[in-house]
């Protein structure tokens, strides 16, 4: 019975019928069939999915940024709406990931709530991230945002358009479902690419600018790293390099459209032993992990 | 418990769970969005299976809470709801009383989805579709953006009465 002397006694009652989103975190794989397919090593296919998952993860959090800050409005509301489906195809990652190899998820203390997404995504240091450099940068003018998101959207739609014949059921079906949102993704991208190149002198000085930012960043998107090789040879995922002329032929079509020269600015070398499929990334993602995590690392065993 | 006994408790199951609406959009169930894609008994547990509109859609877990909890009110103690990731759910599965809700309550239901086979195509333009107002029937309308208040609305504004309206998009 609710004590209606105190706000908060009532939270603490095991009738879960009060809370409106319910008290357990669901499982979006609840149900699915995540039996690894003959010839699939788990520990490959998590290792791929944390690399897929990692990319959406860190570019929808960096849009989510722009809730509130954005140019206008609409474009608030659209920015975090593709965040929000980005986020939602790492949840789906991430959770393939963990029930393809659990150990890749951190450990947390006993009787945490954490379901093992959570845990990959607030529990892992930068080093443990797997996404590529171009989507940790910071945020700063809208253009840079604009690019970025036309480079990754047109890759991703590539990818995950190949990734429907993957011979793991799960992952062809989030890619099945990826493709149709990253659709409008590209479309959105692409249109504000040709809309500021075609603006003002200043709104193709900024847009042309943003493109000399993240351009050179571009390539480590195509370069094979040995995990994707590898999913590559058991078919469960694609090798980049295949992708590269395919995503060319787009941004060809929105730079002319836009009357936009290619850049020539030249692509960005390793850091240390690696690049971000490595765990090797700039300082951007730690500051942003930093904010990202720190609630969910301060109260690893908290119920929300 | 025999076969007679069991067909009534999926019918009982099925209207029950064919009762709940989306939390989001209210005036549609989620029968009729097409999220809920199967009612089946297994001993004595109902198992739902629900499709989720998009990747990222928050609502899928009040939509799982709202279905245990409408089964439970009905005596149904054992329900599991599971998820079906494919065929990834598409705005043509929205069924035809659907569609006349979404009307009758100023949101503008979607035209046939695109093909998804292939390569996809470059939208360079503004989406081109035939939408009426649901308010004055107009067909004289304009996108002001292909992301709205839901993952699964764009927003649109009459240019003869001059209302904004939501429709749900293609997918």
């Amino acid at each position: 019975m609710t004590d209606h002397t105190s706000a908060y006694d009532g939270l603490l009652g095991d009738d879960s019928a009060q809370w409106a989103f319910g008290q357990d975190f669901e499982d979006p794989l609840a149900g699915v069939d995540t039996t690894l397919a003959a010839g699939v090593d788990g520990a490959a296919l998590a290792a791929y999915c944390l690399m897929l998952g990692d990319d959406a993860l860190v570019h929808s959090h960096r849009l989510s940024q722009w809730a509130s800050n954005a140019p206008d409005l609409e474009e608030d509301i659209a920015l975090a709406n593709i965040a929000l489906d980005l986020l939602g195809q790492a949840r789906l990652l991430l959770a393939r990931a963990a029930a393809a190899d659990p150990s890749v998820v951190p450990a947390l203390p006993a009787g945490s709530p954490v379901p093992p997404e959570d845990a990959l995504a607030f529990f892992r240091d930068d080093a443990d991230f797997r996404n590529v450099r171009l989507v940790e940068g910071e945020n700063g003018d809208f253009a840079v945002t604009t690019a970025r998101l036309l480079l990754f959207s047109t890759h991703r739609l590539a990818l995950l358009e190949r990734l429907r014949d993957s011979v793991d059921p799960v992952l062809a079906a989030i890619a099945a479902k990826g493709v149709k949102e990253v659709a409008y993704h590209r479309d959105h991208a692409a249109r504000w690419c040709v809309t500021l190149a075609r603006g003002t002198e200043e709104s193709r000085r900024r847009m042309r600018a943003g493109l000399d930012v993240v351009w050179p960043l571009h390539h480590e998107l195509f370069r094979t790293h040995p995990v994707e090789a590898t999913a590559a040879e058991q078919g469960f995922g694609v090798d980049p390099a295949g992708l590269a002329a395919d995503v060319d032929v787009l941004l060809e079509q929105v730079l002319s459209v836009g009357g936009l020269d290619r850049p020539t600015v030249p692509p960005t070398g390793p850091l240390g032993r690696g690049a971000g499929r490595d765990g090797r990334h700039t300082e951007a993602l730690g500051r942003m992990l930093a904010e990202m995590q720190v609630v969910a690392r301060a109260h690893p065993t908290g119920r929300w | 418990m025999s076969a007679v006994v069991d067909a009534d408790a999926v019918t009982l199951a099925r209207r029950a769970a064919e009762e709940v609406t989306d939390p989001e959009m209210p005036m549609l169930t989620l029968a009729d969005l097409g999220v809920l894609r199967d009612v089946a008994l297994e001993g004595a547990t109902v198992v739902l299976t629900v499709t989720p509109t998009y990747s990222g859609c928050p609502a899928l877990a009040t939509m799982r809470d709202d279905l245990v909890h409408r089964l439970r009110e009905r005596g149904f103690a054992d329900v599991d709801v599971r998820v079906r990731l494919a065929p990834a759910w598409s705005s043509d599965w929205i069924t035809e009383r659907g569609r006349a809700a979404l009307r009758a309550h100023g949101i503008s239901p979607p035209g046939a989805a695109p093909a998804t086979e292939g390569p996809t195509v470059l939208r360079l333009l503004p989406t081109r579709r035939q939408v009426a107002c649901p308010r004055c029937g107009s067909g004289r309308t304009a996108l002001t953006s292909e992301f709205g208040a839901t993952a699964c609305k764009a927003m649109y504004r009459c240019e003869e009465c001059l209302e904004p309206f939501d429709h749900v998009k293609e997918i």
